[in-house]
This record gives structure tokens, sequence and C-alpha cells, in this order.
């Protein structure tokens, strides 16, 4: 013991040594950090990144944390005026609150001088990532990942001819990708423990997850289908009648039916992982995810090539829509390193880098890539990545978004995960949620 | 070892190690001054990192302050927040969640510390080995133990599905652990009862060893059956340690946060929302931080009032 | 307390009972330790056979865990791996086995570091601030001097996510964010606390007379306090060390609040292990085994004195 004691007050005295030097100065070698969520297309920039060092010897470091964490961890680097991350590419939703707390730096001047212009870039992302206050060209991120939800299914059992006639004896219709939610729901309610080469398979993989933003990008897509809106447009931040009129309720039903009828049991907090999960291993028939992911199934050697097919979000009786996901990149305002992290973001936006980005699995959001003649044939899924992204609704891309965000979360997932109350409970609960927030911002 | 031996070889033994150029302007230190030298420090830095930020919480808890809006108006809002928590149904419900885990973990972790403790003072062979292994899952890391159990409840290819489902016969992916409102605050409960029924064993143990033989043998004299030794003896000798066991795990497990967070993140729906995952949501999600701050001061009142319980209990469980 | 532990003599238990009872003990303690065994026998598994129903127990060890810990990986069509270069090492062997290739190093390295120096760091800050309050409080008049060791113990009673609160307003003014040096000095806190009351406890059992020769002798308080008792402490220190150490190496609230890369630590690090679809467990087994095996040496190093460290020195065996 006494031996173990000097022993450890010398790496104790050696520790607390490092922890001052290393808190202070920085390696005088050039280096960034970009943040992001830890999924497929951010290893799709490692490996398009390495360009960029190549090109300005500045090297790259990265920060990845999974997306049920992402919003928690990176909000709270920004409030806590962190330097962890010199660029950080953030959800979609940040951007009002990233704007007025002033955690990133406003890109208008940086833009005129480098001659990127946002006319160059899909105008629903430039909307959705860049711009506070929304429609106003203050631009405060550079799109850098377009992305919305999207649906997998899949393409083999669908074109069973046993399972095809079975389905049009019972429907009076062919077994095809929905074109409705209606149709979805039946489709699903087919493939639901059904036995399917020895295995037992579900009809359709949807989130649940409740401690981010999983049920809420789940849920709008079938909200703003049956006629859901956020606010009067008439008068802004007036949600009584839109959040809860009586279309919405009978959407938020359905997604609770939905979940009841036709997914796999254990789905209770299933985000994307969960569905890829489910789905590579063959367990459902059709699933919900976002579009980033669908490059990496689509070369998975158990469920890609051709058994995989793709569809956008289906219709629903009072619209169609589709919930917008996806990222701008930013410059942290606290970073020591700006005129490298613009640097990047310079490079970023030329278009044959913005090529290779949706070659090697990114989705670019600019015109001169996505508008190519070849671009719809380039993938399977490019032509209903291309419809989605001109239906896309956003959530609230306001300040106090975290907290609009977690009443949603925990409203619907009362409702739809642990069973409590009613739809429209649920739906009058989250407009006195809501209303609270804006009151107590003074909004309303 | 006697006094004398080392009273007198100590001095020679130190005679030639201290040069007296160090030693002499010290030699005027009082002890008065040396306390306080001593003690300073300590104090110092509870007070830098405890007791400011203790008032600057209760300043904040009086105001709308938004730690994700730092440059908007900070307004008094009086007693707002604390008016609002106390009417607030999802507050008392994170309330109730945290009593039913508290009241539910105690109960288990005591009768199964206390039987495993009465079991292992039967001093078979190898107990103290034995006692070691026991030990080792309180000393692991909540968080890592809440991440690794949630990989031992998946439904399909969990260890614990699996193994509940060969000994009862049900299908392993019929039941989630986590994932079911009526399952999920159990889930949670059979995690904290692995990890800290060794914690309660080892205090009662404890207990069981400071009963003296002899009272015992004048029983068996007495010719008192086992079981009046048992309840006259062992368990009221035994209970100011098991009393402290249960305080202390009822403090700690009012405060849980780590284990419950990993598990099921408060959830399904809000069923294992226990009141430290609210306060988190609301301090580091909703960036509600006069409200947080509210609720955290009267956490912190609960909690004194449980310490100041738990450490008179201290002190009784001390004098014996 | 008496502490006074004779062999039973009337009363000891029969041969048959101590035998049931070792057997039930034994029993539990090796049901207690399969979790921890399967997540050690996880770790060596490749990911089909992590989530393999029904779970393997007997399987191929493979080191693709800890190879998935250690680096960050992309995947990449088959057209394309044909065209790289063969792979030279076992560990690329390996990942180009699953149709990826190595991108870099991952982040735990990094993270293992932090967890070290934070962890070591604090200990040592709280044990030598804690000694000598712990010898203030133990050998001088101290006024209010319950009352002082009633706040010292109490501000370990408050729950961590309303400590973090202020703490993260105050380190986002003065710029110790997610810096070593802000860890350090938040887990000292924590720590002192119990390093003052285990080690008041050590250095009440140290018999005074020991101190008081040495001054009679001529020696001053302070070079009587270093030579007399400190090396008499020597064991009450090193195990208070090593319970600060367990705590500050375990420590979750703080470090998820108050981190976010350079000066993260393990537990916050280890649930961000991800693969491509869910958390990777092999490689989440592998940090998790990493992380657990300081701890069971602690454990063993320690058992004498465990009692005592989770009471905060009140019942001393």
């Amino acid at each position: 013991m006494k031996k173990l004691l000097t022993i450890a007050s010398a790496i104790g005295t050696a520790a607390l040594l490092a922890g001052a030097a290393t808190g202070e100065a920085r390696a005088a070698d050039k280096q960034i950090t970009l943040c992001w969520a830890a999924w497929d297309p951010a290893n799709a920039l490692v490996e398009l990144s390495k360009d960029f060092t190549k090109e300005t010897g500045i090297g790259m470091k990265f920060e990845f944390v999974p997306w049920t964490s992402y919003a928690d961890r990176f909000l709270n680097e920004l409030n806590s005026h962190g330097k962890l991350c010199d660029l950080i590419i953030g959800d979609s939703q940040w951007v009002g609150g990233s704007a007025e707390n002033g955690h990133y730096v406003k890109l208008n001047d940086f833009f005129d001088k480098e001659k990127i212009s946002m006319d160059d870039f899909v105008k629903a992302t430039v909307v959705g990532y860049s711009e506070w206050p929304k429609n106003t060209p203050n631009y405060w991120a550079l799109p850098a990942m377009a992305d919305a939800v999207g649906w997998t299914y899949r393409k083999d059992w669908f074109a069973r001819p046993e399972l095809q006639k079975e389905f049009k004896e019972k429907y009076g219709r062919d077994l095809a990708p929905p074109k409705t939610y209606d149709e979805l729901k039946q489709i699903a309610e087919f493939f639901q423990g059904r036995d399917i080469d020895g295995k037992k398979v579900y009809g359709a993989y949807i989130f649940t997850e409740r401690g981010s933003e999983g049920i809420t990008m789940g849920v709008t897509n079938v909200l703003y289908d049956y006629g859901f809106q956020y606010d009067d447009p008439a008068k802004p931040y007036h949600m009584e009648g839109f959040v809860n009129s009586p279309e919405a309720v009978k959407g938020l039903e359905f997604y609770k039916e939905l979940y009841t009828c036709c997914t796999a049991p254990g789905m209770t907090n299933a985000y994307m992982s969960e569905g890829l999960d489910a789905f590579k291993s063959g367990q459902v028939a059709m699933q919900m995810n976002w579009f980033a992911f669908f490059p990496g199934l689509y070369k998975d050697p158990n469920v890609g090539g051709d058994k995989i097919g793709f569809f956008p979000n289906p219709a629903g009786p009072d619209g169609h829509f589709t919930q917008l996901g996806g990222q701008g990149i930013s410059v942290v305002a606290y970073s020591d390193n700006q005129p490298e992290a613009l640097e990047y973001i310079k490079w970023f936006a030329q278009p044959a880098v913005q090529q290779k980005w949706w070659e090697l699995g990114g989705y670019s959001a600019m015109k001169s890539v996505v508008e190519a003649p070849g671009f719809a044939a380039s993938a399977p899924f490019a032509p209903d990545f291309l419809a989605s992204m001109n239906m896309v609704k956003d959530f609230w891309a306001e300040p106090s978004y975290a907290q609009l965000m977690q009443a949603m979360q925990k409203r619907v997932s009362d409702y739809v995960v642990a069973d409590q109350g009613t739809a429209k409970e649920a739906l009058d609960g989250l407009v006195k949620d809501w209303t609270t927030v804006f009151e107590d911002e003074g909004k309303m | 070892m006697t006094e004398t031996t080392t009273s007198s070889a100590l001095p020679e033994k130190l005679a030639g190690a201290t040069p007296e150029v160090i030693a002499r302007p010290i030699r005027g230190l009082s002890d008065k001054a040396i306390a306080w030298f001593f003690i300073g420090p300590t104090i110092l830095l509870l007070l830098a990192i405890n007791i400011f930020p203790l008032i600057w919480t209760i300043w904040l808890s009086f105001t709308n302050y938004r730690a994700n809006r730092p440059n908007a108006e900070v307004k008094m809002v009086g007693l707002d927040w604390y008016h609002r928590i106390l009417g607030d149904g999802d507050v008392w419900l994170a309330m109730q969640t945290t009593a039913h885990f508290v009241v539910w973990t105690i109960i288990i972790e005591t009768v199964l510390g206390f039987g495993l403790a009465w079991l292992i003072d039967k001093k078979f062979r190898g107990h103290g080995l034995w006692t070691t292994v026991i030990l080792i899952p309180m000393m692991l890391s909540p968080a890592v133990v809440g991440n690794f159990w949630t990989f031992l409840y998946q439904p399909q290819s969990g260890l614990f599905n699996y193994v509940v489902g060969f000994l009862t016969g049900i299908d392993p992916s019929s039941f989630q652990m986590l994932g079911s409102v009526r399952l999920s605050p159990w889930a949670i409960v059979i995690v904290d009862a692995w990890m800290w029924t060794p914690y309660v064993m080892l205090i009662c143990l404890a207990g069981l060893r400071s009963i003296p033989d002899y009272i015992y043998e004048a029983a068996e004299v007495d010719r008192a059956s086992p079981w009046r030794q048992f309840w006259s003896i062992t368990l009221p000798m035994a209970l100011p340690f098991i009393m402290l066991a249960v305080l202390f795990r009822g403090i700690e497990n009012f405060k849980m946060f780590d284990m419950v967070n990993l598990l099921t993140g408060g959830g399904p729906g809000s069923t294992t929302e226990v009141v430290s995952i609210t306060l988190k949501r609301q301090a580091f999600e909703s960036w509600r931080t006069g409200y947080s701050s509210a609720l955290a001061i009267i956490l912190f009142v609960t909690v004194f009032g449980l310490a100041n319980i738990y450490v008179k209990a201290l002190n009784r469980v001390k004098q014996r | 307390m008496s502490g006074l532990s004779q062999a039973h003599s009337v009363v000891a238990p029969s041969t048959a009972t101590r035998r049931i009872a070792g057997a039930i003990v034994i029993v539990y303690a090796l049901v207690t330790l399969i979790p921890l065994l399967w997540i050690i026998a996880t770790s060596f598994k490749t990911p089909p056979d992590s989530i393999a129903y029904p779970p393997k127990i007997v399987f191929t060890p493979s080191l693709e865990g800890y190879v998935n810990l250690f680096t960050t990986r992309t995947r990449q069509s088959p057209e394309m791996l044909a065209q790289l270069p063969p792979p030279t090492t076992w560990y690329d062997k390996l990942v180009r086995s699953r149709n990826m290739v190595i991108a870099g190093p991952s982040n735990v390295i990094p993270r293992f570091v932090n967890s070290i120096i934070i962890a070591f760091g604090s200990t040592f800050l709280a044990v030598f601030l804690g000694t000598l309050a712990a010898y203030g409080f133990s050998r001088f008049r101290v006024p209010l001097k319950d009352d002082l060791l009633f706040f010292i113990l109490s501000t370990r009673m408050m729950p961590p996510i309303a400590v973090a609160i202020p703490i993260y307003l105050m380190y986002r003014e003065i710029g110790l964010t997610d810096t070593k040096l802000g860890m350090i000095l938040l887990y000292t806190a924590v720590n002192v606390s119990l390093a003052v009351w285990l080690l008041k406890g050590f250095i009440d059992e140290i018999p005074r007379e020991y101190e008081e020769a040495a001054m009679i002798d001529g020696y001053t308080r302070l070079q009587a306090f270093r030579k007399a008792v400190l090396p008499q402490a020597a064991t009450g220190i090193a195990a208070t060390a090593i319970f600060c150490l367990i705590f500050a190496w375990n420590e979750y609230a703080f470090a998820v609040l108050l981190t976010s890369g350079n000066a993260q630590t393990m537990p916050p690090f280890i649930p961000f292990i991800i693969g491509e679809g869910g958390q990777d467990w092999p490689a989440v087994a592998a940090a998790t085994t990493l992380f657990v095996i300081p701890i069971l040496v602690f454990t063993i190093l320690l058992r004498k004195h465990l009692l005592r460290g989770i009471t905060f020195g009140a019942v001393r065996k």
C-alpha cells in the first residue's frame, strides 16, 4: 500500500501538470475540428476531407456523436461557448437559436467575397439550413447535407408471385410501393407476422424514440399529410385549431394505429439505427428513415442491391409532404481557427467537391449536382430524393427549438408509446406547452 | 508495539532528516495558525465550487434567465417558478416515480443484502474470497453498468431475456424490459439491486459481526430457540447498521441519474422519468435555467432534510 | 465499536449449516458475476455473434471488437476495394473482410488519457487537501468543528445535476468548460469531503503520543506531522486515494454535462461508440472491459477498507 501511495502521488502530480499544460497551449500545427453526427455520411466526409488536407495542409479532426445525443451534446457545447468545434454541421432547427445567440459566424460577407451564391443551392435547403430569420438573405451556414424522410422496402418480397396473388385477392390492387398512408397501412398489415423464408417478419418500421427528436421526426410525416399546421399562416404563433385541428388528431391517431398494428416488438424507443438494424436483419418489409442512409443500405451485402426499393413519404387525405432533415455547415463563433474553418467552407462549396461528395455517399444540395442530367439515373433513390426535396416541411427553427421539441416528444410519446390519454388530449396539451414557451419568450 | 519504544526510537531516526534552516521559520507558527492553514484550503475550495454556485442557483431561481439566451434581458419573477413547480403534475409524477424506485430498491436490497450477510456470517470456508467477488458490481461505474445492461435487456438477443425465456418458457422476444410501460420500472430496479445489494450486505455484515458472542452464549444458556435468538438479538442489534444502509441507499437513489439515463433515458413515454432526469431535461435540454434552478433548490432542501437524519443516524451508530 | 470478533464457541454454526450457507452465497456470487463475464466475452465476439439468437456461449474468439474500438472505418463497394493494394497488417485484413477500410484512429485513446489525467489529478489534490484538513480537525480545537464537518459532508449530498447548473454557467464565464483543469477542480471538490471524513477517522486512530513525543524532542508541529503522523497514516491515505480515484474514474453526470471532447472521460464516451447501425456491441464491450479492469484491481487492493469507504468512515471493521 505504501509503495502504491508513492506511485500514485507521482502519477497524480504528473497528471496535474499535464492537465494544466494541455489546458492552455494548443499545438502550433494547423488543425481544425469538425463536429457532426455519427452516421454513414460522416464517414464519407472523413474520406472527402482528405483532399482538403492534401490541398491546404490543414489537418482535420472529427467529433461525431450518435444522433440520439447529437442535439443534446452540441447545443450544450455551443451554449457553453466551448472551443471543441471549429466547424459544426448543425441541425436545421438550430439555426434560429445559433444566429440569435451568436454561436455561428454570419457568412454573408464571406459569401460575397468568395463569390459563393446561395442561388446555386436548392431553395428548400437554403431556407431550411442557412437563413435566419427565414426567407431573408441572412446566411449562417452553407447547405452541406440535404436530407428528408423517405422509405425503403423489400423489393424481393414485394415481387414474390404468391404474395402478389394473395395481396391482389385481398385488396384488389397490385402489391406495389404505397402512394398513400392508407395503402401503406394495408401493406404493413399484410406483412405483419407473416412467415418469410422461415422467419417471422413485421410490416413497417417507424420512429418512436423519446430522448431526442425521434418520434417527432416520425409522426410529423403523417401529421403534415393529414393537415397539421404549426400555426395560423395569417397569425404567427397562434396554434389553436391548427396544431390540434380535427384532421391533425386523426393523423396522430393514424400513427398510433400504425405503431400498434404493424411494427416489430421492442420498437418502443427506436430511431435511425434501430430502423437500420431491423431492415438489415430482414425483420421488416418497409422502413421509414432518412435518405442519408439509403446509399449505405443500397450497398448492404444482405438486403441491398436488387432486394431493396425506395419510395417517398406517401400522401395523406390533406396533402403530400415530408419531414425535412439535413444540415448546413457553420463556423463556430468561439473558435480560434475561424480563417481555416472558412477556408474549409470555401473548398467545400466548389462544384467538383460537391459532385464527389454525392459520389461518396453524401447528399449535395448544390443545383449543379442534383439538377445535372445524369443525377436521377446515378442511384435508384435519386429520383425519390429529388421529389422529396420539393415537398419538405420543417419543425420550428425558433431559438426555443429545444423546448418546443421536448414538449412534442413528451406529448406524442406519452400518447403513442406509453398509451396514455387520447390524441386530442395530446395535441391540446401540446398547444398549451407551446403557448407557454412563446409567452415566456414574449412572442405572444 | 509500545509507546516507549516508539517515542524514543523516532527522534533518533529523524534527527538528521530535517535541516534546521527549513524548520526555523515554521517553528513560530501557533497551533491555531496551523489549524487554519490546514483546513483553510479545503474550505476555500468548497466555497468556490459548492457554496458560491449554490447562492447563484438561489438567485437564478427567482429570475427568468435561460442559459441558452445569454443576451436576453433578465427579469425577476419572484416565487413564480416555485409556484409553478409545486403545481406541475409532471414534477409530481417524477417525484412519484422516484419514490417508487427508492422504496422498491431499498426493500429488495435490504432483504437480499441482510440475508447474504447473515449467510456469510456463518463463516464457511472461503467466505472472505466470495465476499470480495460479490462486492464487484458496486465498484463499477453506474453509467457503464446502465449501458451494458441495455445490451443484456435486448428483446431478441439479450442474455437476460434469453435466460428468463429459458427458465419460464416465455418467448424471449415477447417482452421488452426497457420498452414496456409495465416492465421498465422493474428493469431499473433489477439493475440497481444487482449493483447495490452488495453495499447493503457489507454494512449488515459489519452489524452482525459487532454483536458480541457472549450474548448468544447467554441466550443459549437460557435455551432460547434459534428463531427467538434471531428476532430478539440478531435483528435488533444489527438494526442501526441496517438503518444506516437504508439511509445511504435512500439518498443515493433519490439522486439517481447515471444508470436510469443510460438504461431508459426516462422512457418509454415518461414512465421511468425520475426527478434527476426531469431536472436534466429542464436545465440542459429545454434550457429553462430559472425554472430548473428552483427545482434544484427544492431538491437541495429535500436532500438536506434527509442528510440531517442521516448524520444523526451516523452519530448514533458511531457511539456504539 | 467493540470490533472484537472472537471465535464462536457454544454458538458456532454446525458444519451442515456452514455448507448450505456457503453454497447459497457462492451461487449468488456466480450469478451476479454473469453480466460482467458476458460483457468481457462479448468483447471477443464478432458483431454478428454478439447479437446472435440464441446467445452464443461458445464462439470463435475475434479481436474485431478491439479493432473497431480503436479505429474509424468506412464501407466501400467491392469494385473500389479491388483497386486497393492488399492489406498489410492483421487488423487491416480483419476490417477489409467486412468490405471496409480504416479511415483513421478513433477518439478512444485521447478519452482514456483524459480519464487517467483527471482521475489521478483530482485524487492527488483531494487527498492532499483532505489530509491537511483531516489532521486539522483531528488534532486542533476548531470553532464550529461539527458544523464544518457536516458542511463538508453535505456538499456530497447534492444531486449532481443540480450542482452542474451553476457550475456550467461559472465555467462558461471563466473559460473552464471542457477543460481538464475544470474537471480536476470539480472532482477535487466532490472528493475532498470523502477524503476529510475518511482520513479524520484514520488519523484519530493514531495515538497523539507519537507527535507529542516528537515535539518534546524538539520538533515543530509541522515536522511532527510530517515525520510521525504521515507515515502512520500511509495505509489510510492510500485507501482514501483509491476511493477518490474510483469515484473520479466512474463519474458520469458532471462529465456528460460539462465536457464535450477535449476533457471528455470514458464513461460518457462509451455509450457513443457506435457502428454502422446501432451500438457496436463488441467495441462497446471492449471499451467496457478495458475500463473496468483497473477497478477490479483496485477492489481487490481495497477489500479490507471498503466498508469504511462506503460509509464515510462511520463504520470501521
